[in-house]
């Protein structure tokens, strides 16, 4: 039997998603459903004076309003969850309704809940609020500085965290070395946009004391326990549902306010309640990613060799500390400093800082975008300045392949990797030597060609537990599977991650039918409902497979172990004596004496004759716990032109080389690397939310926030090389944020390669055309 | 995204539809640009009159060497005909770049210009074809040149109690050329700045030449300049037509182009598309 690992089968989950068929959270209808509507802050930073909702409460269809002073003393307030040590991390409390302060436009005021969508939003308007208008201040570095307003009396100067990473001998690295490259960074702050926004439906039962929460999440058991600590139900009386996902990108990992406060409203009025929120308020209230201001130094030899590396960060976190907030400037963007590279000497210093803006969390990549980016940014300014040619200097430095497992300057020790063999296949596809001649030719033409090479690797597949522990994660970061076998012989694995849209539905099934030599449609997967499936952790940092398919594939194992005791016995064998070949357990040398799976999941759960001492059933449950992270890593190349007539830069080739280990489904690998690249080079060209001085969000909607389109988008050549991690059985490493983490700067790369006659070393991205071309006018000596 | 309750009354013909306009309605024909005002609550009508489906207000037409088209005719029904593109080239050009598919199959040429955003894409096509509106009311019809439609962002000459019902288009002068360059907000899809031309010649002679602009300021406007191209064979005085339509324009300052970029993409605008006529004249 051909295997399913490997073979490039369709996602089952497409056609009901495409058919408009899937069910998602606002698909949820209840009987005596009621709608909330949250009345949110117009000002980014204000004192209350007072929210009066008596007009709002006497409306037509109105049942209840709800107000910061309400909600206070019965639920809790937000909760971060990720407790970074050693950084003196400062949490002030996030009210999950504003009671003293807005901190930005969108913080919640009141909530409205009524019997139609249309009578809860009608009532909004009949809220009245007194603000006193504070300062705003939006940018991370300038909220540090002094005079800046405060946001938070527990937080002077805005700063919620210093946190360092360091490894070497970094003033002594910089003091040696005869070349040093310096470059303030920004890192443009994003919009996550999943397809479907947030919702929540809550519906409390006062008979049984038991809540249900239908919630858009990426991760239903960490939802389960922050709705736990927020509305002090304990865990076991909460059911946490996510239905269809419609994306997240990260933005549905954190606990947000609204999801709290249906069930709140739910268990007041004894009747279910449900909030969906629309795009406007997606952009002004779910988490934003990114937002750094970045001075980034980097020395080395004049031949290439880089000897230390050296930042300062500001990064924005908001108005509060979103849930997973802390650990993204830090354990997933500071640790991995190094890169692919064999770089001694690093010494990092990150601020965490509140700002009067939408909380920033994890965004797909979660601060590995960041790191990459500014390491190959500052790997082209240096190749630059010593004249050596970027990919040479790349290659000097990538760590050895006979180098691993390899410790980096940080301490993290990567699992395994093959940078040369990546590098060497993107070569191989694009002909480096004769792109170079086209564009020293083009230069001569007046034409302006550019190319751009990223060799990265990252870090995910979080992750080993204890790292989680030691790293002030707020939780485990194992995850789990129960497959569990009816007696016709399908089968059905409840996993502990939450796919939302990575297809491991599809690919899941293909483990477990490997294993048991079925077809891949007698088994079916089951994520998103905490009352079925065991404990796990979600699905973010390209976990999911790593984790939480290891996961299935061991409690898989464990079910064929049993099921190869009832062969041995059936067949009067000895265990030792059994193979497993072409789908059934059989006797060494006669395979005509055998037992298919299908019989044995029958006879193990009819029971009628087992073996001594083996319990009916079969299913096994697995919580698999990885011993480190995995590090997939590549290479990719772009190549632009720019026209210095209007700024616009062209794509002409998009080639992307990524090594994940193994592929289960090399076809579904390959959309997530197509959809990473396209995200990072909408971050690259045209993606920036934008907030004017007074914290009022610019680019709150899709006319002005520039989400790409696949009309703007080229065409991305994929191609793979094979490296297993040692660290999980299955071999594999996450797949999801390659994309988005290699794309940034190999697109900025090229342009600033293009640019590169005119003197231009560097341009914040997005490179939009007027960017670009301000940046022209601005080499060339004109207006700015 | 709710907006306020208003009534809904779908006019059976054109009559009953300029009885039920005034004070406090909207007209919906494809409702592209409508329902985002509506659901942000920046309109807020008592009655919503529905003209989408008046076969009287659909339909192209020729008449005496131009056309006639309905307002309420879609942008895909424009692309669909044959005649319309054929003799106006432009139209159909430009009309593949509106939107998407859906926004093509729903939204009226009539809705989008009575909507006046200031960086739509047919507005200046109307203003180089020199095209004449048709407004109707209760009480009568009048004429308005296109040239005297566009009043500043989102306002025309229209009164409240009047419908757009039909734009009319004189016949392309002998020798013509036309073109539309515009770059576009990566966002929205509306221009930053767009340019669109008309030039005709005789005896390789120009004897008309059109300018007008989209994006650039708060409305489309014709940039007289481009009569400086008559009398010349064009080419060289082209690049200076282009800087002088739009010297003195007070440009639009927005996150995606300041006032400096978006003249400077105007004048590019401009010198493609009278390039582009000016080949397509010949
Ligand atoms: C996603 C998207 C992308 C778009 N991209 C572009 C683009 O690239 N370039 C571009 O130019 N435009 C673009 N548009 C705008 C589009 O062209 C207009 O929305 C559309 O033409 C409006 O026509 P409608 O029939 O839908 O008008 P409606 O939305 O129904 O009406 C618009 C306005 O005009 C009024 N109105 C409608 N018909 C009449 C009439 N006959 N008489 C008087 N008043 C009337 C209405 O009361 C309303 O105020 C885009 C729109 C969308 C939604």
């Amino acid at each position: 039997m051909a295997t399913l690992f490997g073979s490039g089968i369709k996602r089952r989950e497409d056609p009901r998603l495409i058919t408009g068929k899937a069910t998602y959270t606002d698909d949820v209808k209840l009987p005596g459903l009621l709608y909330a509507a949250v009345l949110r802050s117009t000002y980014a930073h204000a004192k209350l004076r007072k929210v009066d909702v008596a007009k709002a409460k006497k409306a037509p269809g109105v049942v209840a309003v709800y107000t910061g002073a309400d909600v206070k003393d019965k639920l809790d307030t937000v909760p971060c969850a990720w407790n970074v040590p050693n950084c003196d991390l400062k949490v002030p409390p996030h009210p999950p309704l504003a009671v003293e302060k807005v901190r930005y436009v969108g913080d919640g005021l009141a909530m409205v809940v009524a019997e139609s969508r249309a009578a809860a939003r009608d009532a909004l308007d009949l809220i009245d609020v007194d603000y006193d208008a504070l300062d705003a201040v939006v940018d991370p570095e300038k909220a540090t500085q002094k005079g800046a307003p405060e946001l938070h009396k527990e937080v002077p100067g805005n700063v919620a965290f210093t946190w360092k990473v360091a490894g070497g001998d970094v003033a002594k690295a910089f003091a040696e070395a005869p070349v040093t490259v310096e470059q303030r960074i920004v890192q443009n702050r994003l919009l996550p946009t999943a397809m479907e926004p947030r919702a929540a439906c809550a519906s409390y039962n006062p008979g049984t004391g038991q809540l249900t929460c239908w919630v858009t999440s990426q991760n239903p058991h960490i939802h389960r326990f922050l709705l736990s600590v927020m509305t002090k139900l304990p865990e076991h009386r909460i059911r946490v549902i996510a239905p269809e996902v419609g994306g997240g990108f990260g933005s549905k990992i954190p606990g947000y306010p609204d999801e709290a406060l249906v069930s709140f409203a739910s268990m007041e009025l004894g009747r279910p309640v449900k909030w969906t929120e629309d795009r406007s308020e997606n952009y002004k209230v779910t988490i934003h990613g990114r937002d750094h201001v970045e001075y980034v130094a980097l020395c080395g030899t004049k031949d290439g060799k880089i000897t230390g590396l050296r930042t300062k960060v500001y990064a924005g976190l908001g108005g509060y500390a979103s849930t997973a907030a802390p650990g993204i400037p830090t354990i997933l963007h500071g640790l991995m400093y190094s890169g692919p590279y064999t770089i001694p000497n690093i010494e990092g210093t990150i601020y965490g800082v509140y700002t009067t803006t939408t909380p920033v969390d994890a965004y797909r990549g979660a601060g590995r975008p960041e790191a990459t980016f500014l390491l190959e940014r500052m790997i082209d300014l240096y190749a630059r300045k010593v004249g050596l040619d970027p990919v040479e200097v790349r290659r000097m430095n990538l760590i050895p392949k006979e180098k691993f497992p390899y410790t980096v300057a940080t301490g993290l020790t990567y699992d395994s990797g093959n940078y040369q063999g990546a590098l060497d296949k993107a070569l191989q596809m694009f002909d480096y030597k004769k792109f170079r001649a086209e564009q020293a030719k083009g230069r001569k033409e007046g034409r302006y060609l550019g190319v751009g090479v990223t060799t990265y690797c990252e870090i995910c597949g979080l992750g080993p537990s204890q790292v989680a522990g030691a790293v002030g994660f707020g939780g485990g970061l194992y995850d789990s599977a129960i497959v569990r076998v009816y007696p016709t012989g399908v089968v059905r694995a409840y996993i502990g991650a939450k796919p939302h849209g990575q297809g491991e539905e599809t690919t899941f099934a293909q483990i477990v039918g490997d294993e048991f030599g079925i077809p891949v449609e007698n088994v079916e997967v089951v994520a998103g409902d905490t009352e079925a499936t065991p404990q796990g952790w979600g699905t973010y940092g390209s976990r999911t497979t790593a984790a939480c398919g290891s996961a299935v594939k061991v409690a898989a194992q464990r079910v064929k172990d049993k099921a190869k005791k009832i062969a041995a016995h059936l067949l009067e064998a000895n265990e030792a004596d059994l193979e497993w070949k072409d789908g059934k357990f059989a006797v060494k040398g006669s395979p005509d004496r055998g037992k298919t799976f299908g019989e044995l999941a029958l006879m193990a759960n009819v029971a009628w004759n087992m073996p001594p001492g083996v319990e009916p059933g079969l299913e096994a449950t697995a919580f698999f716990d990885p011993s480190n992270f995995v590090y997939p890593f590549g290479t990719h190349i772009c190549t632009v032109e720019v026209d210095v007539e209007t700024g616009e830069v062209k794509i002409l080739r998009y080639i992307a080389v990524d090594d994940c280990g193994p592929q289960i489904n090399p076809m579904i690998v390959d959309g997530q690397v197509h959809g990473g690249v396209i995200q990072g080079l909408g971050e690259a060209l045209q993606e920036m939310a934008v907030y004017d001085e007074d914290g009022q969000l610019l680019t709150g909607t899709m006319m002005d926030y520039a989400v790409p389109k696949a009309s703007q988008m080229p065409k991305v050549e994929t191609a793979h090389t094979v490296t297993p991690s040692p660290v999980n059985p299955l071999g594999v490493k996450g797949v999801g944020e390659t994309g988005t983490i290699a794309s940034v700067p190999t697109l900025v790369n090229a342009v600033c390669d293009a640019l590169a006659p005119l003197g231009i070393s560097h341009i914040d991205k997005p490179l939009t055309p007027a960017r670009v071309w301000a940046a022209i006018q601005h080499a060339r000596g004109g207006a700015k | 995204m709710i907006p306020t309750s208003f009534e809904y009354l779908r006019a059976k013909n054109l009559k009953d539809a300029l009885k039920a306009i005034g004070k406090n309605t909207k007209v919906i024909a494809g409702g592209h640009s409508l329902l985002p005002l509506l659901r942000f609550r920046l309109a807020q009508p008592d009655t919503l009159v529905d003209i989408g489906q008046l076969q009287e207000l659909k339909g192209i037409k020729q008449a005496g060497g131009g056309m006639k088209i309905g307002a309420a005719t879609t942008y895909r029904e424009l692309l669909e005909s044959r005649e319309l593109g054929t003799l106006y080239p432009l139209i159909a050009e430009v009309t593949e770049h509106i939107g998407d598919l859906q926004v093509r199959n729903a939204g009226t040429i009539g809705g989008g210009l009575a909507h006046a955003d200031p960086a739509a894409d047919m507005p200046p096509v109307m203003l180089v074809l020199d095209a004449t509106f048709l407004l109707q009311s209760k009480g009568g019809k009048r004429s308005v040149a296109a040239r005297k439609f566009f009043k500043g962002p989102f306002t025309t000459a229209m009164k409240p109690n009047e419908l757009l019902t039909e734009i009319q288009l004189p016949a392309p002068p002998k020798g013509a050329g036309m073109a539309y360059a515009s770059f576009e907000q990566a966002a929205s899809g509306y221009a930053l700045a767009g340019a669109a031309a008309l030039i005709a010649i005789a005896k390789g002679m120009i004897t008309r030449a059109e300018l007008a602009f989209t994006g650039l300021a708060d409305t489309p406007f014709l940039a007289p300049a481009a009569a400086k191209l008559v009398g010349t064979s064009g080419d060289e005085l082209i690049s200076q037509v282009a800087a002088a339509a739009v010297a003195g324009v007070e440009a639009n300052d927005d996150i995606h182009a300041g006032p400096e970029y978006r003249t400077h993409l105007a004048t590019v605008a401009a010198r493609r598309a009278l390039t582009q006529a000016l080949e397509r004249a010949r």
